[in-house]
């Protein structure tokens, strides 16, 4: 589904993010991990086109995505909460999300009715705007959103952070069955090494911008990532 | 302890982001704080010999007391709206060892030496001093003067007070107008009794301290009412508006640009800034009658055509300038969603359209100053309508700095660079130029008709324009998404 290749980032001298190859298949539940300034967001905004490669290139779905927009009706994302429109109600901003991946207010309502258990009674009907809910409040409507047109490919940067941990079980069930089940690639990031064993198939390790690890989950893998992020942290 | 507080206050103000702005933005806020220095203090020292021309037989001074009624009352109305006292910069200091008296004590005296505090002495010290050069006595001057600083403290602490409820600014407002209204009509003659009053502060010095004394007052009161409030659920919690939601069903007939519209008219009327832009907008109807009242350019002057552009595209450069740092907030969302970008400009280009139509609309009545007038502003609005929306929706593409729309609407000069100026000389000076030349050397007419002209060639080519804004937009995407994200721009 996802190719990357060759694909570099340099600010000024410094280099960011250096892959120089990495396949995601269809339907894989794809994790990131890696402790700040790895280059996590950096490669999930390059994934998005928000900022520009330095060398190399990224395939989605046979879609160079700096060349063409073709990849966005499939793709869907929730970095952070800047890509919530606070001014908006929760309902509104799904609403405006449906529209632009179109889908009705019918369809919409019939999606958002299956994450009633995820939003507790505390996002819809609440006659807040986005803007004055709590952090992770808004982080649930901003997952929600990605959810929103059937996407084929979801990014969400850190989606457990934030969330309280009701929450934080539910979103695993729904990004396992997303993958297993509708085959949707799904892309997650995060600091916390249990909940991306418990829900990614795969995981990447990446380091001051480079593939240190690339491992098939397991029951190992686990106490793997605490050895390597234990050690990484007593050498510097 | 005071010291550490003054000593971070001073951090704050040099580290704000607005002094970070660029070099040429400093020297222009810096030029027009000059500007208005020097009126008002240009505005005291010659009231004294305005006011003596005006009313020979009555005393400047006595002249100043009987209005200083009003001037109380607009202070407070003005106060009202620009002033808060600054609660939130104090949450850090919860937590910390600091007692909440003296927080409360710094909040209070910090604002006693606030910008609109000084801005009234800087009207009333030279005037003081042209007094003492007319040879009042000059221990009546010097405590009337001490007086009038004690009003501007007490004025101060009274608008804390008062700030809370809107009551209490309509109350000011209605009292402000009927005072004058009955004064106007001569039913009570208020100024005289106030004027007499007022004047007393000056003839008895003594009488100095009693401002003072209620500015005391006032500082207990609102000490008293903070100290008790200082709790995050309390006073320093920011107030949520309930939210409302609106379908705006009627947009839909502009079919594939609606879901944009709905986004647009929402962000207009739920945010501070956009809502006030819209008003300014209204109001600039008005601006005309500056111009056409004078009567003395002549029916067709070329200063007619910079009205009508100004008038009809009042919106459109409001608002069309900061396309489209208006959606900065989220603007990397809008770049990663399913959007295609010339429907999202198409839609401010609808909204900007309707905008034209109804100030045009708004600019008929003008035509009470002769037919030149409405065949001006047809003119303008043609114009603004085909040429000036495709040159500031491009003139966009150069936006990269945020505009937080959270962030109030007053002296808000966020997102402003070199290109808000810039953008000028395209949409005003052009227009008036052409014109200028062709009514100079042609005529009246074919200068009205070149103008309409313009605005309909352009109107013709529109789809072409807005494929080449729309690259130009396009083009410009990751330095856009990389200069919205800096919150201190």
């Amino acid at each position: 589904m996802i190719t990357i290749s060759n694909l570099t980032k340099k600010y000024g001298s410094q280099l960011v993010l250096n892959v120089e190859g990495l396949q995601i298949p269809k339907g894989q539940s794809f994790g990131l991990v890696g402790n700040n300034g790895a280059g996590k967001t950096t490669l999930f905004s390059l994934l998005l086109d928000l900022i520009q490669p330095t060398t190399g290139h990224i395939v989605n779905n046979e879609v160079q995505v700096d060349n063409s927009e073709a990849w966005k009706p499939f793709t869907s994302s929730f970095i952070d909460e800047t890509f919530l429109i606070g001014y908006l109600t929760p309902e509104e901003y799904f609403y405006f999300i449906g529209e632009l991946r179109g889908q009705n207010k019918a369809d919409v309502n019939a999606l958002l009715s299956n994450f009633q258990d995820f939003f507790h009674g505390e996002i819809l009907g609440q006659k807040k705007y986005l803007r004055d809910l709590s952090k992770g409040n808004q982080k649930k409507a901003g997952i929600v959103a990605a959810f929103i047109g059937n996407p084929e490919v979801i990014i969400l940067d850190e989606p457990f952070a934030n969330l309280d941990p009701t929450t934080q079980i539910r979103l695993k069930a729904i990004i396992r069955d997303l993958a297993a089940k509708q085959g949707v690639t799904v892309l997650v990031s995060s600091h916390d090494l249990m909940h991306v064993t418990e829900v990614c198939e795969r995981i990447v390790v990446l380091n001051k911008g480079e593939v240190v690890k690339d491992i098939k989950t397991s029951a190992e893998t686990l106490r793997e990532l605490e050895v390597f992020f234990g050690e990484s942290i007593a050498e510097d | 302890m005071f010291k550490h507080f003054a000593n971070l206050q001073w951090k704050s103000f040099f580290r704000s982001s607005s002094l970070g702005k660029s070099l040429g933005m400093k020297i222009l806020m810096a030029f027009f704080g000059l500007y208005m220095l020097i009126s008002l203090l240009a505005a005291g020292g010659s009231l004294y010999f305005i006011l003596k021309k005006a009313f020979p037989e009555v005393d400047p001074l006595l002249m100043v007391s009987r209005y200083m009624l009003y001037w109380i009352l607009v202070e407070l109305f003005l106060r009202y709206f620009m002033q808060k006292l600054p609660v939130m910069d104090i949450k850090p200091f919860l937590t910390l060892p600091v007692n909440k008296s003296s927080i409360t004590h710094y909040i209070l005296g910090r604002s006693a030496i606030s910008l609109y505090n000084i801005l009234s002495l800087f009207f009333f010290v030279p005037f003081g001093i042209v007094l003492l050069t007319k040879g009042y006595p000059a221990l009546n001057v010097l405590c009337w003067l001490a007086a009038i600083m004690g009003m501007v403290v007490a004025l101060n602490y009274l608008n804390f007070l008062i700030n809370k409820n809107d009551k209490a600014f309509i109350a000011i407002g209605t009292i402000l107008v009927a005072l004058y209204a009955m004064n106007y009509f001569n039913v009570i003659p208020i100024e005289r009794y106030f004027g007499e009053i007022f004047h007393t502060l000056y003839k008895t010095p003594v009488l100095a301290i009693v401002p003072w004394v209620a500015a005391v007052i006032l500082y207990q009161a609102n000490y008293k009412f903070l100290r008790t409030k200082l709790f995050l659920d309390d006073s320093l919690k920011k107030k949520t508006k309930l939210a409302e939601s609106s379908e705006l069903g009627w947009t839909k007939r502009f079919g594939a640009i609606a879901p944009f519209m709905q986004l647009d008219l929402k962000l207009i009327w739920r945010n501070k800034r956009t809502k006030m832009q819209v008003f300014i907008s209204l109001l600039m109807v008005f601006y005309g009658l500056i111009f056409y009242g004078g009567d003395t350019y002549g029916p067709s002057s070329t200063i007619y055509v910079f009205v009508g552009i100004f008038m009809t595209g009042m919106f459109l450069s409001n608002f069309g300038q900061f396309i489209p740092a208006w959606d900065s907030e989220y603007y990397s969302m809008m770049m990663a969603q399913n959007i295609p970008l010339r429907k999202y400009l198409e839609s401010k280009a609808a909204l900007i359209s309707v905008s034209i139509v109804l100030m045009f609309f708004l600019s008929i009545p003008y035509v009470y100053f002769g037919w030149e007038a409405l065949a001006i502003n047809t003119a303008c609005a043609v114009y603004n309508f085909g040429v000036n929306i495709p040159v500031i929706l491009f003139f966009g593409s150069f936006n990269k700095k945020r505009i937080d729309l959270t962030k109030s609407a007053m002296g808000n000069m966020q997102g402003t660079s070199a290109t808000q100026f810039l953008v000028m000389i395209p949409l005003m000076v052009l227009p008036c130029a052409l014109y200028f030349v062709l009514k100079t050397f042609i005529s009246f007419e074919i200068a009205i008709g070149v103008l309409v002209l313009l605005g309909i060639v352009g109107l013709a080519l529109r789809k072409p324009l807005m494929n080449k804004v729309t690259e130009a937009y396009r083009k410009r995407k990751y330095k856009m998404v990389a200069g919205f994200k800096e919150r201190n721009s």
